[in-house]
């Protein structure tokens, strides 16, 4: 993974020291809060519904196992001895008191961390493929040009006042794990007819309260190119993005208004002026620099099959059903991903307590090359376990009490922190999540059922991703009482489609009779080999519509 | 309000003058709206001129006019935008305009280094702000990784200078 040189570090230490300026000045009166608002949230603090809460950037999700100790030691030092990973591969702490932000900070920067540009109207954190490196269909290792944009993109000076936050996301299979059409930018790696490898852009894609679908506006930028091409985006957005409504702020506001067309006509502009200047041309050389970062371990030279898995299969049902669910397919023979659940049942999704990641550090460590990723769904990913150690992983995992073979199944939920934490929500997300974990909690049941994806929002920023669930749950408020709407068919794969509503919301009482009334309808209609989604392509809404709103 | 100039506190020596106000001797720095009407008086005075563009008024509106103007105001309205910053690279880098680029509004020390980065050699800062305030402020950052209108070396270009640094002696 990547290492930082003497630059990254003095950039990141300077960035320490600033912030402590900073927090002095607030906390001896000379700064508002009213002012303190724009530096915190530059270092990803925000002033929650309770206390304060830091947003610790961890880039295209990637992490080493002393990076995920110190988390564990910042969660039992600073906070209550847990942490909360988001949907933008990041880890939030809720509790941690403003006075102690600085040295959190100190101790995050000794193992190459921060929180630059966790919030903020800024170019957020850039995220990825939690199986990159390891993927069998992956062009290429999209952690490189991750990196390389997070650099270009750190304290950007013409873009740390943008007109709304900024997302970026970049997938290297055609199999989208990165969500790359509901982000502000979506990059795509491809491959031309001449074998060169470079990227399709995509543009103006974002959930919230207006969710759109990115368009793409490049079949291929070289990789030379990359970053004018970028800086020729966030200049046009930067211009021409609208600051009168901070609704209407995001750039796909300003593709819709204008179009693709003009959007990328205006772009295409700008890059022919940047490239002009060379500035910003990036030498193969420093992609190669950072491409070495990332080169594969040292994997062993294995036989596919593994005779210690078969038999552990064969005598252990968990473990059988965990290597079902959890366990995926490796590009290297002998090898497989695994993927570990944060969404215990009836637990909260994402969270994870400082006793666990010491413990996933330890496995990482032990059985996959000291490194571990984060999810887009608030998992955690071990990139390249010998298949061999698979039960060994699975006994140490459950030991940890993280060994819930549910992932991508029903109880695999995504939610946002809502009203038990976040200033913006009108509903509960975490009890919703909690309850339909509950009900579905048999695992025969969920495995049954098979992938569905249950997205539950707390209000209409999205940030619990319903509109891309398979059911997508939002909470709204209707004076003063929670309601949950309901949206099917949403997905943010390489098929991205914003979910439907499915009719009248419905109450607290009744939101989960209500999921399991679609479960039901759905297993139904399904035809065999069918997942919910590929059901719901077919059938389309009605037959839902039908069984949730019959009157008897 | 405070004028710094290339890092220096110094007195302004341009005279802001609204639309209906008239105008004084000397130098003066006037509206786009007013530039545009009142273009050919404006440089029949014979005295330093600049122009403020408003957020939204872009500099190609003034690009053919920039031989003729020593100050190209930039409005920043509010903190949160920052449409300026791409306003003053253009007028550098795009129109290559030499003359002073001033950024006026809402300029917050914790803002003058991207500013400087970006073009700007004049800020029109608070009362409040000291020449302490502002060495701290513009130099929070000794390094960059992107390369923006001040000149600065990148992070990147460093580093290629140090490879190649370390391959020459290497091959001594």
């Amino acid at each position: 993974m990547y290492r930082y040189d003497e630059f990254d570090y003095q950039i990141v230490n300077e960035r320490v020291a600033q912030f402590r300026g900073q927090v002095a000045r607030r906390l001896s009166g000379e700064l508002t809060e009213d002012e303190f608002k724009p530096l915190r949230l530059m270092n990803g603090v925000y002033l929650q519904l309770h206390a304060y809460m830091i947003r610790v950037a961890i880039p295209y999700g990637t992490l080493s196992s002393k990076q995920l100790r110190m988390l564990a030691h910042i969660g039992r030092k600073y906070d209550r001895g847990y942490g909360h990973f988001t949907t933008r591969q990041n880890l939030q702490f809720n509790w941690p008191a403003l006075k102690d932000m600085p040295d959190l900070l100190h101790d995050l920067a000794t193992v190459e961390m921060h929180a630059i540009q966790t919030s903020g109207n800024c170019i957020r954190n850039v995220t990825s493929d939690q199986y990159a490196g390891a993927a069998k269909d992956e062009i290429e290792d999209p952690r490189i040009v991750s990196e390389i944009i997070r650099q270009w993109s750190t304290f950007h000076p013409e873009f740390s006042f943008l007109p709304r936050k900024f997302k970026i996301a970049v997938s290297g299979t055609p199999d989208d794990r990165a969500a790359i059409r509901v982000h502000d930018i979506g990059i795509q790696i491809v491959r031309d007819g001449k074998d060169a490898i470079g990227y399709e852009i995509y543009v103006g894609g974002g959930l919230g309260r207006t969710p759109m679908i990115g368009k793409k506006i490049a079949d291929f930028v070289p990789k030379e190119d990359l970053l004018a091409y970028l800086e020729a985006i966030m200049r046009v957005y930067n211009m021409y993005g609208r600051r009168d409504n901070i609704y209407k702020a995001r750039i796909k506001i300003l593709v819709h208004e204008i179009g693709a067309e003009e959007m990328k006509r205006q772009v295409d502009v700008e890059f022919a002026e940047i490239r002009k200047t060379g500035a910003l041309h990036l030498p193969a050389e420093e992609v190669a620099r950072i491409q070495a970062y990332f080169a594969p371990p040292g994997y062993e030279t294995l036989p596919d099959e593994s005779t210690e898995l078969n038999k552990a299969v064969l005598a252990d049902r968990d473990f059988a059903n965990w290597v079902k669910s959890n366990v995926a397919a490796h590009k290297v023979p002998g090898y497989a991903i695994v993927n570990i659940s944060l969404k215990p049942i009836g637990g909260t999704p994402g969270d994870c307590s400082s006793d666990q990641m010491d413990a996933v550090a330890d496995i990482a460590e032990k059985y996959s090359f000291d490194e571990l990723r984060v999810t887009h769904e608030q998992n955690l990913t071990l990139a390249d376990v010998r298949k061999k150690d698979l039960p060994a992983v699975h006994a140490a995992l459950k030991a940890a009490g993280l060994a819930t073979a549910n992932i991508n199944l029903i109880t695999d939920q995504i939610a946002c922190p809502g009203l038990d934490y976040c200033a913006l929500a009108n509903a509960r997300s975490i009890p919703l999540a909690q309850q339909i974990s509950e009900r579905f909690s048999d695992l025969d049941r969920q495995h049954d059922i098979g992938e569905l994806k249950i997205n539950t929002s707390g209000c209409i920023n999205a940030c619990g991703h319903h509109h891309v669930g398979h059911i997508g749950i939002l909470g709204v408020d209707k004076k003063g009482v929670e309601y949950y709407q309901v949206t099917l068919g949403g997905a943010a794969d390489e098929k991205t489609a914003i979910g439907d509503i499915v009719g009248p919301a419905f109450t607290e009482e009744q939101i989960v009779d209500a999921i399991e009334t679609i479960v039901t309808t759905y297993l139904g209609l399904r035809q065999p080999g069918e997942r919910f989604i590929d059901t719901y392509r077919r059938t389309g809404i009605d037959p839902f519509k039908e069984s949730l709103y019959a009157t008897h | 309000m405070q004028l710094i100039r290339n890092g220096k506190f110094v007195a302004d020596d341009f005279a802001t003058v609204g639309d209906e106000d008239a105008l004084p001797d000397g130098a003066v720095i006037v509206s786009l709206e007013r530039w545009q009407k009142e273009r050919d008086a404006l440089t029949a005075r014979n005295t330093p001129l600049g122009v403020r563009l408003k957020s939204g008024q872009e500099p190609s509106a003034i690009a053919d006019d920039l031989d003729k103007l020593k100050v190209v105001a930039l409005e920043f309205p509010v903190y949160r935008n920052g449409r300026a910053y791409s306003y003053a690279r253009l007028l550098r880098e795009r129109h290559g305009y030499t003359g002073e680029v001033r950024a006026v509004g809402n300029v917050l020390r914790d803002q003058f280094h991207f500013m400087v980065r970006c073009g700007f050699d004049a800020l029109e800062v608070a009362d409040n702000i000291t020449p302490e305030i502002w060495a701290e402020s513009v130099g929070a950052f000794s390094l960059s990784y992107q390369p923006a209108t001040d000149g600065r070396e990148p992070v990147l270009s460093l580093r290629q200078r140090l490879a190649a640094r370390a391959s020459a002696r290497e091959a001594v």
